[in-house]
Parts: structure tokens; sequence; C-alpha cells
């Protein structure tokens, strides 16, 4: 039936001369007259207008990029687009009613078991919001799992994760102190790690590889280190098809962002956040959790489960207010990883390991560039020094249509004319070479 | 009309392979030291074909809105304009770098910018921020912002207060941020103004509030406790949830509330994905602007850029700008509906409630509220008579293809029934809906006590979830081995 008669029969059936006797209730005093926003438009005129909208965006498919810094640029095959535009899943909420959405539960309880197995955790959740999100969940659990004011965080860890978890701290009023990296490997400082423990210490966070892209060869130490205290260790799962998973050097809890399996950059969201954790501590887990049961008929079934941690049901007492998840992209990630398989995984792997082996030897043997910075092995991402000012370059690249490297200066004063460079498998080595040529360029 | 789902024993990846332990002869020894190499790696090989069998054929055993009816009371499962999704994948958007250049995000930032202003309209607020990722994300953000506001004035207020029906992010939210949390027992569904008086004191930060409220009832006294609440120097806040009933109607800054979360995946119609991602911008009076997350979209002379220096702000609640690839939606759906739309939206909503609610009214108890806005809720009192709970009738809704209602929320209300249908539902379905709730309640119970049957699978047992904790592949290899060594 056509909307408006629908409304009209409505309207007399519930004996209301309008709709308008059904805002009744909102008192004159709080009204207002409609809303001054423009006329609403066709489906054409929309998509006309925002294809205009955004045609001056400068995509990575149009411009060469080497920008990184938690955000990454990955081939996704066809087929996950595909899957996730599944309207069954993308028009559906949360699975509360289990029996009506195994698909989504299924997909999840997928997700949580490719995760727990490529960082080696017992425990994995369906997905909190980003990386920055998941390190601010983690400090407020290691508070949950020992009482005390201080939380450690690495120098080295992404300046924007850090400001977020900064915040998530603020409200148990727990201070973040930082530990040092190790100027020549921009690794760890252990030695400055072990003087700033104390018993007001809770735990320590660290990633591998680091914001600055090197990977961490202490890991056994650090542990040893830390003792009781919380071990908290930040990944990009793409790595850990190759590098030891932290759940094997004793990590309590792994945090990441999982937006390098499936997920389009999209400017920087929506990412999905990765967080698990050691059997001991599932119940001090922020977030969704998807278990295998049975039903009525005793087939495998699935649902979420553990839910008294949750805000509906334990309100304030809650282990964290999210609601709203990344359940869609757990889905694409969990369809990306499949799609990729263990021996696409790893080799997709080693070309992101390969390329930044071979394009730091490169940018190294141009004349004012040192390249890496730090005599540490590393995974996809490396900092680059110049001579001229790091922003020159930037400047100097763009001028060529290149995306040039995140300048560190911004957020680490003592890495002066540094630059942090990221390339993928989706650079060829023509790509390679423009980017060199453009460099040699730079005086 | 009866309903079937699809139904497949749908094996787990790692059991569509033979889940023997695969090895392959990369070598990553040139390129990490042995420390670092990782030794195994168990995880599934199948073809692409194989893959995507599996996933379409779980797709089929979940139900979405485009299914049928989900009236799941406070969730706004409205239907989604495809073109939306569509736009998202645009290379203009999806290709785009959170640290590119301001110059090559000219129409990313300017999209963006719009949206804030858009929303400030709808909100009745001065400024906007799009970070959070969800509308509980908005909720931890509006409370810190309502922490720097006091202490900025030197005060240590350490409560917020809430109704008993408020969403169970609310308080969770509030506790995040440090904040102790009253509830506050309601009256007649609403917020009781007398012991609110009671209530309040000096340290007193924030009252959170949803209008109209989780019971689906306008709080006609909103004027009332805005003053209240602002004479003793606190703030309010507004629970964007609940939205949808009263768009161009009236608007959380004409009732006077200082800061307010919008559920872009409820109201602005950006699908929910199965629980995720959404985007849950943040907006306040002008007074709270300096507090806003950094870094704030700025636009001079028609160029945009971000601006990070903001001394007062409370700092970054996520990485980077927020969910981009949900904004761009939530924008595309204001653009196409317009003010008008978005009114005429809240009029229908509100219509296909009160006429769906005047519909149920004699097959269930309706403790609470004549006229409500685009929610109801019911108690499954009657149900208890035959020996049964909300849940079992819930069930029994799947088996029809409607989605079950909220159930068992607010906390208020006994066996609640929470109702939501939405503008997108046609009369027809509405009838429809109230027409299997009647045979429903004609059944014999015991049928409603089995339910669901037609679903992909029937009562799940989620005691027993939590009792196993099987919650990925290993754990279940682990199970199997250990239950196949306690049998032997």
């Amino acid at each position: 039936m056509e909307r408006s008669k629908c409304s009209a029969q409505m309207i007399a059936e519930l004996g209301i001369s309008s709709i308008d006797s059904l805002f009744e209730d909102i008192p004159r005093e709080v009204r207002i007259p409609g809303l001054k926003l423009p006329a609403g438009m066709s489906e054409l005129d929309l998509i006309r207008e925002t294809e205009r909208d955004l045609s001056t965006n400068q995509p990575a498919s149009r411009w060469l990029s080497f920008l990184g810094a938690g955000v990454y640029h990955h081939f996704i095959p066809a087929a996950v687009k595909t899957i996730i535009s599944r309207s069954e899943f993308i028009t559906s909420y949360t699975p509360y009613q289990s029996e009506i959405s195994q698909g989504m539960l299924q997909a999840q309880f997928e997700y949580q078991s490719f995760m727990a197995e490529l960082t080696g955790v017992d425990y994995m959740n369906s997905s909190v919001y980003d990386a920055s999100t998941a390190i601010g969940e983690a400090v407020l659990m290691s508070h949950r799992i020992a009482r005390g004011k201080k939380f450690l965080m690495s120098r080295s860890v992404s300046p924007e994760r850090k400001e977020v978890a900064k915040l998530y701290a603020r409200g148990a009023d727990i201070e973040i102190v930082e530990v040092a990296y190790e100027s020549e490997t921009g690794q760890v400082d252990l030695l400055d790690l072990e003087s700033k423990m104390c018993s007001d210490v809770t735990g320590f966070y660290f990633e591998t590889p680091n914001f600055l892209g090197p990977l961490e060869t202490g890991c056994k130490e650090i542990r040893d280190v830390l003792g009781e205290k919380t071990m908290v260790v930040g990944v990009n799962p793409l790595a850990l098809a190759l590098v030891k998973p932290p759940g094997e050097t004793g990590a309590d809890i792994v945090v990441g962002d999982a937006q390098v399996f499936g997920v389009p950059m999209s400017y920087g969201g929506p990412s999905i956040g990765i967080f698990g954790c050691k059997a001991d501590h599932v119940r001090k887990m922020p977030g969704r959790l998807i278990g295998m049961t049975k039903d009525a008929e005793g087939r495998r079934s699935f649902c979420m489960t553990l839910q008294t941690r949750e805000q509906h049901i334990r309100r304030s007492k809650a282990t964290s207010n999210i609601c709203t998840n990344e359940a869609l992209l757990a889905v694409a990630v969990a369809a990306h990883l499949a799609v990729l398989g263990r021996a696409g995984l790893r080799r997709t792997a080693l070309r992101n390991l390969e390329n930044m082996r071979s394009l730091s030897k490169r940018i190294d043997a141009v004349d004012g560039f040192d390249a890496p910075v730090f005599d540490a092995p590393h995974f996809n991402e490396f900092a680059v020094r110049s001579s001229v000012p790091a922003e020159d370059v930037r400047k100097s690249l763009l001028d060529k249509r290149i995306h040039g490297g995140v300048s560190l200066e911004r957020w680490f004063p003592e890495l002066k004319g540094c630059a942090l460079y990221a390339t993928t498998e989706m650079h060829s080595q023509v790509d390679h070479d423009r980017l060199l040529a453009a460099l040699e360029g730079v005086r | 009309m009866r309903y079937h789902q699809a139904v497949y024993d749908v094996p787990l990846l790692m059991e569509e392979c033979d889940g023997a332990e695969q090895s392959d002869d990369l070598n990553v020894g040139d390129l990490l030291p042995d420390e670092l190499v990782r030794s195994r790696l168990n995880l599934p090989d199948l073809p692409e074909r194989e893959v995507v069998k599996h996933f379409i054929n779980l797709s089929q055993m979940n139900f979405g809105v485009d299914n049928g009816l989900y009236p799941l009371g406070s969730c706004t499962m409205k239907y989604n304009p495809k073109v939306c999704d569509e736009i998202a994948w645009w290379e203009t958007v999806a290709g785009l770098h959170p640290l590119q250049d301001a110059g090559t995000v000219q129409g990313a930032l300017a999209l963006m910018h719009e949206l804030e202003q858009m929303l400030c309209e709808i909100g009745g607020v001065d400024a906007v921020t799009l970070q959070p990722a969800a509308g509980a994300h908005g909720e931890f953000t509006g409370m810190h912002i309502v922490r720097a506001h006091h202490e900025s004035r030197g005060e240590d207020r350490r409560e917020v207060i809430l109704p008993d029906t408020a969403h169970g992010t609310n308080p969770a939210s509030a506790a995040m941020v440090g904040y102790d949390v009253l509830d506050l027992p309601s009256r007649d569904g609403c917020v009781d103004i007398e012991a609110l008086k009671a209530t309040i004191s000096e340290d007193t930060a924030a009252f959170m509030l949803t209008n109209p409220n989780t019971l689906g009832l306008f709080e006609k006294d909103v004027t009332e406790i805005a003053r209240i609440i602002h004479e003793s120097g606190a703030l309010l806040y507004y629970d964007g949830a609940n939205l949808n009933a009263i768009m161009g109607k009236t608007s959380p800054g004409a009732m006077d509330f200082d800061i307010v979360h919008f559920n872009l995946h409820k109201t602005f119609a950006t699908p929910h994905g199965g629980g995720g991602p959404g985007a849950g911008p943040v907006g306040v009076k002008a007074s709270l602007e300096e507090y806003l997350p950094v870094p704030r979209i700025v636009e001079r002379d028609g160029v945009y850029s971000l601006d990070h220096d903001r001394p007062r702000s409370i700092g970054k609640v996520r990485a980077f700008y927020g969910n981009f690839g949900v904004l761009v939606r939530g924008h595309a759906y204001i653009r196409m509906l317009g003010g008008d739309g978005l009114e005429r939206a809240s009029e229908g909503a509100v219509l296909n409630s009160n006429y769906l609610k005047e519909k149920l009214k004699g097959i269930f108890d309706m403790p609470y509220g004549d006229l409500t806005k685009h929610e109801f809720v019911l108690s499954g009192n009657p149900l208890k008579q035959k020996g049964l709970r909300t849940t079992d009738f819930a069930k029994r809704l799947l088996d029809y293809g409607f989605h079950a209602p909220t159930v068992y929320f607010p906390l208020i209300v006994d066996e609640a029934l929470m109702i939501e249908p939405t503008e997108t539902e046609t009369k027809e379905t509405l009838d429809s809906f109230v027409e299997a709730c009647r045979e429903i309640m004609a059944e014999d119970p015991e049928i409603l006590k089995g339910a669901p049957y037609n679903t992909a699978r029937r009562r799940i047992d989620e005691a027993k979830a939590a009792r196993d904790m099987i919650l990925s592949w290993n754990a279940y290899e682990k199970k199997m081995a250990d239950d196949g060594a306690g049998s032997r």
C-alpha cells in the first residue's frame, strides 16, 4: 500500500485527527519549527553531488603512498567484499537471539579462532573499536587484575594510541609512565623498565613491531623484568604469519588492529581492535565473547557467552561500557584470512618483509638518506633519516604525487629529520623506482 | 504465515580442510633472526570457492532487517538505503589514509564538516565531534567533557545520576570515567522530580537522560529537570539512542541539554553489521566546545584543515577522526531525506509505534503510558499465568519470521517486551505481526516452551556455553582431546 494511504488509515484507526496529536506530549516551550536543512534529493542526484564533492580526494589508488603508522594499504580480494556485503550480515543487530543469528555467531567464532591462533593467546573477544581503545581497555583490565596506580608504556608506541590510552587511564586515576627505548635499536630499554618497576605498577605495554618499525627481540627479558605484572603486547597481526606470537613469550593481554586483514583504510575508520588474553583473566575481559554450545536437538550451535561481564547486565560494575563493536569487520577479517589461506597469508607477509628490506637498502644508498634508522629486525615499516628536514622531503614528494613517509619529529623531537615509511605487497618494483627517483631529486 | 530459515551444517573452516598441520618452504631465515621465527601456524588452506560457499551459507542462517521486521526496542532497526553502502566502498572514501596531506583530502574534510553542521541543526547544539566509534563511546566522551568542565572550575564532583530506566551503557560509561553512579527510581515511568531534588547535591556532576525515555514516554517535565540540574551546577547529558522519535519536533538543545550523542547506526540508517561498526558523534553547547577531542576540523576561506592545538581538549578518544566509512553513510542518508524527510521519518516512527501499541494492548499488559513515542514496553505477565516467560514468546516469534523485541529491559517492567517498529515498516507488516502475536498467545503453552522450530537451530543452551568456554577452534580441539582421554 502506498505510504500516505497507509498513514491515513492508521491515523483513522487510532481515532486521532492528525499525526500532530501524537506529539501533543511535547511541551510548547521545547518545540522547534522543523529543521533548517537542505531539501532532500533523489538517489541519482545524491550520487552525482557526492561524487563531485569527493573528487578532490587523492586515494592510494591514484597517488603512490608510503603512509602507515597504524593504518595500512593492503590488497583485499573481491570475495571479501562479496561476503561482507551480504545483507543478512550487514543489516542484522547484535546476535541476542542466537537461534536466528547462527551465521553471524559462527563467523565471529571463526574470527576469534583465527586471531587466537595468530597471537597465541587462549581467548580472543569478538572485537573492540580499534587498537587505540584496545590499549585503553587493556590498561583498565590490568588494573582489575592487580590494584595499583601506575601503568608503564614504552615511548616507542604509537603516539595517537598512547593519547587514547591516557584518556582511558584518567577515568581510573591511573598514571601512564613512559619507558625509554634504546636509541641504537629502537627497542625497549630494559634498564629503564627495571628502574621504573615498583609495587604501584599494574603492567607494561609495548608493541612489536613498534611505532618506529623495530620488532622486539627482548620479549622474554621483558617478561622476566615484569615478574607477576601484566604484560600487554601490541601486534601487527600480519607480521605474526612469520613472527613468533606474543602468547608464546608470556603475554597476558594481546592487542592490535586487524584492519590489515580485509578492511579498507577509510581515512582511519572503521578499523577493528584485537583484544585477547590468557585463560586466567577471561572473566576480567571487556567486550563480547562467542562460545560454542548445543541446541535442544544436540546440534553444534553458537551464542554470546559470559554476558554477566557486560554493561546490559552488570551496568556500572561491567568490565567495559562497550556495546556496539566492529562485528561486520570481524567477518571481513575471517573471510580475508580464509581466502588467503595459511600459505597465501605467509606469502603476503613475506612480500612485506622483502619489500621493506629492499626499499630500506635502496633509500640508504641515496645521498643524504639513512635507512633504517634503527639497528633491529623490522617488518614492513621503518624510519628514514634525511639531511634535509623531513617536512621538505614530504612536500617535494607531494609535488610528484607521492604520499611520502610520516614525519616523526612532531611526536619525537629526538628524531630530527626522521620519517616513517611503510611498504606493503601493494608496491611493485616500479613503485619503489618512482619513490627512489623522487628522493634522488630532493636536495 | 510461517517462516523457514535455511539450515546448514557448516563445519568450521579448520574442519573443512583436513586439519593436518601444514608446512611450507618459505625461507625467512635471511630476513628475521632465529629467535623471532614462528615455528608453527595452524590455519586453514581452502580454495576460494569453498570459502565463499562457507560464508554465504552462514549468511543464510542470519536474520537482518532486509529479511523482515526487526522490532528491537531502543535499537532503531530501520531499513538502510543501499546507496549509502555503495558510497562507502568508493575509492575516494575507502582508499584514503588518515595521515594524508590535508590538501589531498579536502573532499573528506568538507563532507565531515558538513555532517557536523547538519548534526548541530538536528541536535540543537553548537559544535559536534564525529570521533566516537559508537553510542557508548559517545557517552564515554561526553562524561570526560563533564569531568573536564568541572575540573576547570576547580570542582571535584563525584556522582552521576541516571534514571532506573537508563540504557546499561549509561552507568557503565559514567563509571569508566571515574564517577559513582546513582540510580533514580522512576515515578509512573518518568523522572520523579521530588526524588531528583532529594538526590541532587553539590557532588552531582551530571544527569543522564534519554527523551523519550526507554519506556517510549516523553519526559514532559524536561524543562523543570534542566532547571534543577543547572541550578545545582551539574550538566545534563542526552543519550541519543531514542532521537528517532523527535527529529524536527524538538531537539536536545531546545530541551536545554548540554551534551548529546547521536547514534548514526540507529537514527541515520547506517546498517548495524551484526553489532558494528557504528558511529557516535557528540554535540555540545558552545561553552563546552573547547573540551571536544582533538583534532577539530576547521574551515578558513573554503580550505579545510585539522587543528590539533586545543589546549583544553579532553584529548583523544580513539585514533584518527572517527569511523569515516560510517559517517559517509549517515551523511548520504541525511542529504537524501533532507530536513522535511527527517521530520517525516520521526512522524512515521511514532505513528507506527502507536498503531502497533494500540493493536497489542489487548493481548499484553501495558503498565506505562497511553501516548508513547517511537517505542513502547509491554509486560509479558499474561504469559506467566500459563507457566511461560517472555523468552518463550520471543523465541516463538522467530518461527513466524519476525525478530523478537528487546526483552527483559527496561528492568522496571516485569517480563518486559520493548517494541520499536520504526518508520520503514508498512501497515501490512505491522498487522501481520499483530496477527502472529495473537496466534501465538492462543497456542498450546508447550509449543512455546519448545520454540523456536523453524530457525537454523532449536533453543540454544547458553549455560553450557559458559560452562564449556569453547571460544575458538584451538579450545574446541583441546576439549575434544580431553574428553577423548577421559572416556578412554
